[in-house]
Order: C-alpha cells, then structure tokens, then sequence
C-alpha cells in the first residue's frame, strides 16, 4: 500500500511543467483518445496497439504540423478510418499530444545502456 | 458454459482483427479493427475470468460441499453476463471510453466489481472453516484480493487529479494492468495445483513447502514486478529499478522448472491419455517458454529492443492461449466431464484438436517474434523508413500470423465446441482417473 501511495501522490511532490488550463485540457484529450479508441491502433511510449504508429512525439514531428494531424484524424488513410471529431474534441486531442510530446522522448534510439542493465 | 461461449467469441474476434494486417481497412465500414480488437481482448479477458470463477465454484463444491451459496453464485453469473452482453454490444455501435483492455464505458466496470464482491463474500464463506488451507486457497483468495484491488486501481483516472497528470497516470495504469494479470495468474495457477492434485489423487502438490514458496514468490512479482512495462516511461527511477530487481527473482521459476524437468516429464508419460492432464502438461510447457521470454524481456537493455514490438504481444499469446487457456479447458474437461474420450471417434478427433492448437500456437508465437525483432531493428534503425514502408515489409509474417491464427481457431474451437456438448447433455459424465494406468473410470450423475 505504502509502494501504492508513493506512486499516487507523485503529481503532489513534483513540479509542474505544464498549466493547470493545459493539464486540463490535456486531461480532457486523453478522454477524446479514450472515446474514440486510439489506444486499439496507436501506442504512446510503445503502450497500445501495433496497427498504426507510435504517437508520443507526433505533436514535434518533422513536417506533422496540427493541420496535418487533423486532417489525417478526420479523413484516415488507407488502414485508418476517418473520425468525426468536434472542433472542441480536436483541440482537446492537440493539447493531449502536446503535453504528450513535452513529456518527454518515447524513441528507444535516444537511451543509453547502463553498466547495471538500466535505461536512460 | 458461458466462459466457453466467450473463448469461442475471443478467437473469432481474434481471426476477424487479425486479416487487417493482411487487408488493410477490412470490414471498416461494417466493424474494422477498432471495433474487433476490444471485442477480442473483451471476449477473452471474460473467457478467463468466467472460466477462472467456475473453476473457483467446482473447487468449492469438492472442497466445501454445501457451503457456497447457490443464489449469491447465480446472483454474481447473472450481473456478469448481463454486463458482458451490454459491454460487446457497446462496442457493435462504436461507444468505447475506456482504456486498453477495458474499453468500454468505465459506467460498466462498476457491475463487474459488484459481481466480484458478490464472488468474493461467497468465496470466504465457504473457505473460512476449512483447515490447514492447501496453497490453491491461498492463491484463490490472494487473487481474489489483488483483482478488486488492482480493478479499482485502475479506474483512478476517472478522478482529474490523476488524469491531469500524464506520467503519474500513465505508470498507474500499467501498474494496475500488471497486477491485474498476476492476480487473475494466481487464480489459474490456484486451478492448475487443485487439479493435479485432484488427477494424482493426492495432496502433496498443493501442501509441500516447495509450491507455497513458488505462491510467495508469485505474489512479490504480482505486487512489485510491473515495473518493467515502463522502462521507457520517463517515470521515478525507483519504480523501474524495483521492477527490474522483483522481475530478475522470475529466474528461480525457470531454474525450478530445469530442475523437476526430469520428474515432470515421467509424470506426464504417466497420465498423458487424461485429458484434463494433457492440457496442463501443455500450459507446463507454456510456462517454461514465457517465463524464459518474460524474465529475458524484463532485463531493460533488452527490453529497449522488445518494448513497444509484436514480442511483447507474443508474450502476451503465449501466456493467455498457452498458459491460461490450457488450465482452463483442463479444468473444464475435468469438471464438465468428458463424454468423447470415451469413444474412439471422439478420442481421435480430440488428440488432432490438441495437437493442432499447439503446433498452430506455436507458429502463431513464432511469427508474431518474427514480426517483433523486424519492428525493433526498425525502431533502432539510423535512417528510419516510413512505419507504412516498415508494415509492408513484414506482410509475409503477417500471412503466417492471421493463418495460423485461424488454425488455431478452428481446432481450439473444436474442442470447445465438444466441451460445449458434454456440458449441455444431461446426465453429467464425471471421468476419473485412475493413477498409472492412464484409464479413466466413466461415473455417471444425476
């Protein structure tokens, strides 16, 4: 339980980066990725599904500009369909993968190999 | 009866999902892979939750006779397949909401704990009297414990303070879903000791030191092992050092099963024509390939490469077909009764069955690590090609992938299918075995 709590009350003992507006609605992005079940093809730090890529950093992805992630979101391709997200739902997905992106890196290539086995 | 349907669901699903691999945008306009994946996962996390609580309630019934309450039971069953009905139906019409492996509206999580409190307060009613509890009760009720813990645990994100914090909440959710599976572990594992138990007619297995110190060990991984699903996750540096620490302990299971390799093997020459023994001897044989692959993947030099690739979905196949699945249907042929290895037909046609599932799961792995090491020399590649590019290239694994998949759906199906007819005729056929001779002795009951 002790272990359990540390792990809860994380948010409390860290610093924030991010504004409480942005943490907001970044919360509320993660419920658009959730209702629309992004989770089944996407992965966010190789955790979800294997049909699609890996959207940790796509928010600072070279050419991936938010007009080209929402018209991607809306329109699919030719393994995605096409999602009819509001605009309030689209902003709130951009912030989601924004605060996502700031996160950190989810690229195996940027981690170091420790002596002990590690990564960092 | 109705874990059996949902298996049969789950692998269906499970074929469906898997030609979009193979034809991308299959059946999108009708269900697509969105809608076929959690009602896959769904489908076989009910099979083993079902199948684990019957299991528990047959058990009692040898164990305990007259002291599980027979409404609370019906009560718990009717609240879950009411749940599950709405829940796969929810997922016919697009309306998710939830997270990976319990997609659906969190709205419906709160009749499945119910059921499970239900399950629960039965569970202790009819186990507090009994004495000196064999290890399988300790691991039922730690499981028990653990999965409404860790199930609850899992829903934090509904409250904002956990959701407005990406990592924090991204390391719960993985913990959650760790301790989920170690504890639905301990109730097939639980399963896996009664019933040798029970097929060897003795009680050394779930009473010698040696299985309690194998239970203790389960349950440290269960509670600190989860760890290392994020090593990549820029989390506290100590959840992960804990969990690769309580991961490395897995190496005393692997260097367990070398050492009684010898006498497991004599023991199943023993009892290979019983069923119910054949397929633990497989989920045995399962145990030993992904406690290999998990203990290896668990080491984080290693894991970089694996995380995030179709090893890990590997891992995941060959735990829940090979380890879980294989405990249950022994558990189910025991307790169903099995009327077709009476015959010479339906011995026949049940051996093919058994041996095809298992060569198909077994390519079906093989694949599936195939497509794994591909996608990790893609992601550590320099000059990384486009992931359509990557995709493409992988679509001859992927072939082997969706038809040894449906392979497998077809074999295991049979034998479910013949399970299913045992279970449905009336009266019940009880095969016990008698030891050393490989013969069963055919009871029948009212």
């Amino acid at each position: 339980m002790g272990y359990s709590f540390s792990i809860y009350l994380q948010p409390s003992l860290r610093a924030g980066t991010t504004s409480s507006q942005q943490q907001q609605l970044s919360a509320d992005g993660k419920l658009v990725w959730q209702k629309y079940n992004c989770q089944s093809c996407h992965q966010l730090y190789g955790l979800g599904g294997y049909l699609g890529p890996d959207l940790t950093n796509v928010y600072s992805a070279p050419g991936k500009t938010e007009a080209y992630l929402k018209a991607i979101i809306l329109g699919g391709n030719k393994q995605m369909q096409g999602f009819k997200l509001s605009e309030e739902e689209q902003h709130q997905l951009m912030e989601f993968l924004k605060v996502a992106d700031q996160s950190g890196s989810a690229d195996p290539r940027k981690f170091r190999i420790e002596s002990d086995g590690m990564i960092r | 009866m109705a874990a059996l349907i949902m298996l049969l669901l789950g692998l269906f699903f499970g074929v469906m999902a898997a030609h979009s691999y193979i034809l991308p945008g299959f059946w999108n306009d009708v269900l697509g892979f969105i809608k076929l994946r959690p009602l896959h996962v769904s489908s076989v996390l009910f099979w083993i939750l079902l199948g684990g609580t019957g299991c528990i309630y047959a058990a009692l019934d040898y164990l305990a006779p007259g002291r599980v309450s027979v409404k609370m039971a019906k009560l718990q069953f009717a609240i879950w397949i009411g749940s599950i009905a709405i829940i796969l139906w929810s997922y016919l019409n697009g309306s998710y909401g939830g997270r990976e492996y319990w997609e659906f509206n969190p709205v419906y999580a709160l009749p499945i704990a119910l059921a499970w409190l239900l399950f629960l307060a039965n569970f202790i009613r009819a186990v507090r009297l009994l004495k000196n509890w064999p290890v399988y009760v300790w691991m039922w009720m730690t499981g028990i414990l653990f999965f409404l813990f860790t199930f609850a645990e899992n829903y934090l994100w509904v409250i904002p303070y956990f959701r407005e914090h990406f990592i924090t909440d991204t390391t719960i959710q993985w913990k959650a879903n760790g301790s989920l599976v170690g504890s639905w572990n301990q109730i097939l594992y639980g399963t896996a000791f009664f019933l040798m138990d029970r097929i060897t007619q003795t009680k050394e297995i779930g009473s010698n030191k040696t299985a309690f110190a194998m239970f203790f060990l389960g349950l440290f991984n269960l509670m600190f092992n989860w760890g290392h699903h994020i090593y990549t996750l820029p989390t506290e540096v100590y959840v992960k050092y804990i969990g690769y620490a309580v991961s490395m302990t897995e190496w005393i299971f692997f260097i367990k099963i070398i050492y009684t390799w010898k006498q497991s093997v004599t023991v199943m020459q023993r009892h290979y024509h019983y069923f119910p023994y054949r397929f633990l001897m497989a989920s045995d044989i399962w145990v030993f390939i992904n406690i290999t692959q998990a203990v290896l993947m668990s080491i984080p030099a290693l894991n970089l490469y694996t995380h995030g690739t179709h090893v890990t979905v590997a891992h995941a196949m060959g735990t829940t077909i090979g380890i879980n699945s294989m405990i249950l249907l022994a558990a189910c042929f025991e307790f169903l009764g099995n009327k077709h290895t009476a015959s010479q037909k339906g011995y026949k046609l049940l051996n093919i069955s058994f041996w095809v599932t298992q060569i198909a799961l077994l390519v079906f792995w093989l694949s599936l690590n195939g497509m794994g090491v591909l996608r990790g020399i893609w992601q550590m590649s320099e000059k990384q090609a486009p992931f359509s590019l990557m995709m493409d290239g992988m679509q001859p694994w992927f072939m082997v992938f969706v038809y040894s998949g449906s392979v497998m759906m077809l074999s295991m199906g049979t034998i479910v299918i013949m399970l299913l007819r045992s279970g449905f005729r009336k009266p019940v056929s009880i095969a016990t075995p008698v030891p050393d001779s490989g013969i069963k002795q055919v009871s029948t009951k009212e």
